[in-house]
């Protein structure tokens, strides 16, 4: 992962705002993507991640703001002059041109000699392992042929800027595993900046160096994979990406070094500080993966409540406890298998311990 | 057992219902042109005599119904007789007609097919609109706008355009315009029904490859929309070629098209072994191509599909 504060600045968006008549798509979005950068924006559809995209692209105007690659200004230039290439989604391969057509088009609109174009196609054929395919029309390729050959399009002009529009979204659960790393290589491999757009947070995990998560046209957090699990910036984020116990409260204790919320099912410690004034609302953010569970009473005092198993589901590696609190709150507590054999007593209708350490809550203002 | 019996004599009837009408109205009509196109020249009663003499009991082949078509009888060169001449002119006009078709309806089409699915009903009805008045007298509008006191040489003699009339009714001009308007609806729809279907993110990917919008268009626009242009070609290609009602009411007195030809021998000549001849020529003339055609693209179209 390239170090932050060097890389930055490379792609920089300022202000960018797009309003389709009276709806915002994209609202106030200010990034700065650092050269060599996978950079992915997530969030569910019609959040604006696609339009931001496009906005890239030059496929759509920008209403105000402005975008700046390498310090020159995008904002004037058409697509077809922008040194940005784009993987569609579902991939708008050419259904006319063979393999070999599709991935020369860009290089024949540049003008490039004939033996250039020749060698630079055959390149991406290599670097996307379709070199036999050459002469087969799109429709007669599998569905992850027909993305590889996406991709070696959007990166066949050297461009200075990749975008993939949901480059995964059109393949099945277990090609996409697989295809995840592939892209990040081959990516990698050929050094470019790139954009992608995802609704899938698992995608945006694995692949990303950032993530920018996006909820009704606005960036609300931008981090590693990390950094937006594991220090969510608000309510939204915290309940994205992956599975969170969201407890509401007010603040009741306030120190430099830790704080406490009453919530309903008691007071919640957390082990940082927290910027505000007592009594305000806030919500502790607890992962289920960081919770314990138990039948016997735990050596512990702090953070340690009582409830009943509502529900328990089985995932194969991990089980899932829905535990109802004596306000009722449901708690979801997730444990891995791998102490089954301790936890497997615990059924349905038991009374049960599950406490977490006060460094595993996190305080949300917003 | 039964179910699929039942659906298997079902699908045979549905299949039935086109194979009969061709034969009804395509091939048996067919063999009696060819037939009658085989045979001697009769008198004022019977217009043509039986193949089979029933006194002589000799069959009699005339295939020189054929080649006086090709070689005319007073010692004239091969290939030059009024005929050929006709032929040559209908194919002519048939495909200058059918590129105007072509050029007329293809921004047309993508107007209607690009514009918002609520307003494309009504500038489809638009199209057909024509259609509820008679041919006819669609066609005698024409003359009335075009006439030298028609309202087209009117208005440019009001607005001093020109001091005299222009020529326009009854020369090839008039006759081209007669048969663009009327064909153009065969070109707009076949069109309009490959346009519609056209994903306009390929456009979007052209443009992100560095097409500019004309290039993007001819490079993928128009190889897309392919089997629209050659399905509107050929409909209005083939009614064209043997037109008759247009080039005769517009048309110049000076161009004898291939529909005239095969009135005048049927009707002036009482010639109806040659009419047939020049018809099944004319047959020929649109089958073979399309034929060709089909032969050469007929697995790639499947394959696209």
């Amino acid at each position: 992962m390239a170090d932050k504060s060097e890389a930055e600045g490379y792609l920089v968006t300022e202000k960018l705002v797009k309003r389709f008549d009276e709806a915002l798509a994209v609202d106030d979005v200010s990034l700065s993507i650092g050269k060599g950068e996978i950079f992915a924006l997530l969030g569910s559809s019609g959040c604006g991640k696609s339009t931001l995209l496009r906005m890239l692209a030059g496929l759509e105007n920008p209403t105000s703001g402005r975008i700046l690659l390498g310090g020159q200004d995008m904002a004037n230039l058409p697509p077809y002059d922008r040194p940005i290439n784009m993987m569609f989604q579902s991939y708008a391969l050419f259904p006319h041109l063979d393999v070999w057509e599709n991935i020369a088009f860009g290089l024949k609109r540049e003008g490039l000699p004939k033996a250039e174009i020749q060698q630079r196609v055959d390149e991406m054929l290599d670097l996307v392992q379709l070199g036999p395919f050459a002469k087969r029309k799109p429709h007669q390729l599998s569905g992850g042929q027909q993305q590889r050959v996406a991709l070696a399009r959007s990166l066949a002009k050297r461009p200075k800027l990749s975008l993939l529009d949901e480059p995964l979204g059109a393949l099945d659960k277990k090609l996409r595993e697989q295809t995840e790393f592939e892209l990040v290589n081959i990516i990698e491999k050929v050094g470019v900046t790139c954009v992608m757009v995802t609704h899938d947070q698992e995608e945006a995990m694995t692949m990303a160096n950032r993530i920018g998560i996006m909820s009704k046209g606005r960036v609300l957090q931008v981090g590693s994979p990390k950094e937006v699990y594991e220090h969510p910036a608000n309510r939204f984020v915290a309940d994205f990406i992956g599975n969170v116990n969201l407890f509401e409260g007010h603040l009741s204790v306030d120190e430099p070094d830790r704080c406490a919320a009453i919530t309903g099912i008691g007071e919640i410690l957390v082990g940082h500080g927290v910027s505000g004034t007592l009594n305000m609302p806030v919500a502790i953010a607890v992962r289920p993966e960081k919770m314990e569970i138990s039948k016997e009473r735990p050596p512990v005092d702090k953070n340690l409540f009582t409830g009943k198993v509502k529900e328990i589901a089985y995932f194969g590696s991990y089980n899932t406890y829905i535990v109802t609190a004596g306000d009722g709150t449901r708690v979801k507590i997730t444990k891995a298998n791998s102490s089954h054999e301790k936890l497997s007593d615990i059924t349905w209708e038991d009374n049960v311990f599950f406490w977490w350490s006060d460094v595993a809550g996190i305080v949300l203002r917003d | 057992m039964h179910a699929p019996s039942i659906s298997l004599l079902g699908k045979r009837f549905v299949i039935c219902v086109p194979y009969t009408w061709l034969l009804l109205f395509f091939c048996l009509p067919f063999l009696i042109l060819l037939y009658i196109s085989l045979v001697d020249v009769g008198n004022d009663i019977a217009p043509f005599k039986p193949l089979w003499d029933s006194e002589t009991g000799i069959l009699k082949l005339k295939y020189e119904n054929y080649l006086s078509i090709f070689r005319s009888g007073d010692g004239g060169g091969l290939f030059k007789t009024i005929y050929i001449e006709a032929f040559l002119l209908s194919i002519w006009y048939a495909l200058c007609t059918a590129l105007l078709c072509l050029v007329i309806a293809y921004p047309f089409s993508y107007f209607i097919a690009t514009a918002s699915p609520r307003v494309r009903p009504a500038l489809l009805m638009m199209v057909m609109l024509p259609f509820w008045t008679s041919f006819l007298l669609r066609v005698y509008a024409w003359k009335g706008i075009l006439a030298d006191q028609g309202v087209l040489n009117q208005a440019l003699i009001f607005l001093g355009l020109t001091n005299e009339p222009i020529l326009m009714l009854y020369t090839n001009v008039s006759m081209l315009v007669g048969m663009t308007y009327v064909c153009l609806p065969f070109m707009i729809l076949p069109l309009y029904a490959n346009l519609v279907k056209m994903d306009f993110r390929l456009l979007e990917a052209a443009y992100d490859l560095g097409a500019s919008p004309l290039k993007a268009f001819w490079l993928v626009t128009v190889p897309l929309s392919r089997t629209g242009i050659i399905a509107g070609f050929m409909l209005v290609f083939i009614p064209s070629l043997g037109e008759f009602v247009i080039p005769s009411l517009l048309g110049g007195p000076e161009n004898i098209m291939i529909g005239r030809v095969v009135w005048d021998e049927l009707f002036t000549s009482n010639n109806w072994p040659r009419a047939s001849a020049l018809a099944v020529i004319m047959i020929a003339v649109i089958i073979v191509p399309l034929a060709v055609y089909y032969h050469y693209t007929g697995e790639s179209a499947d394959a696209r599909k």
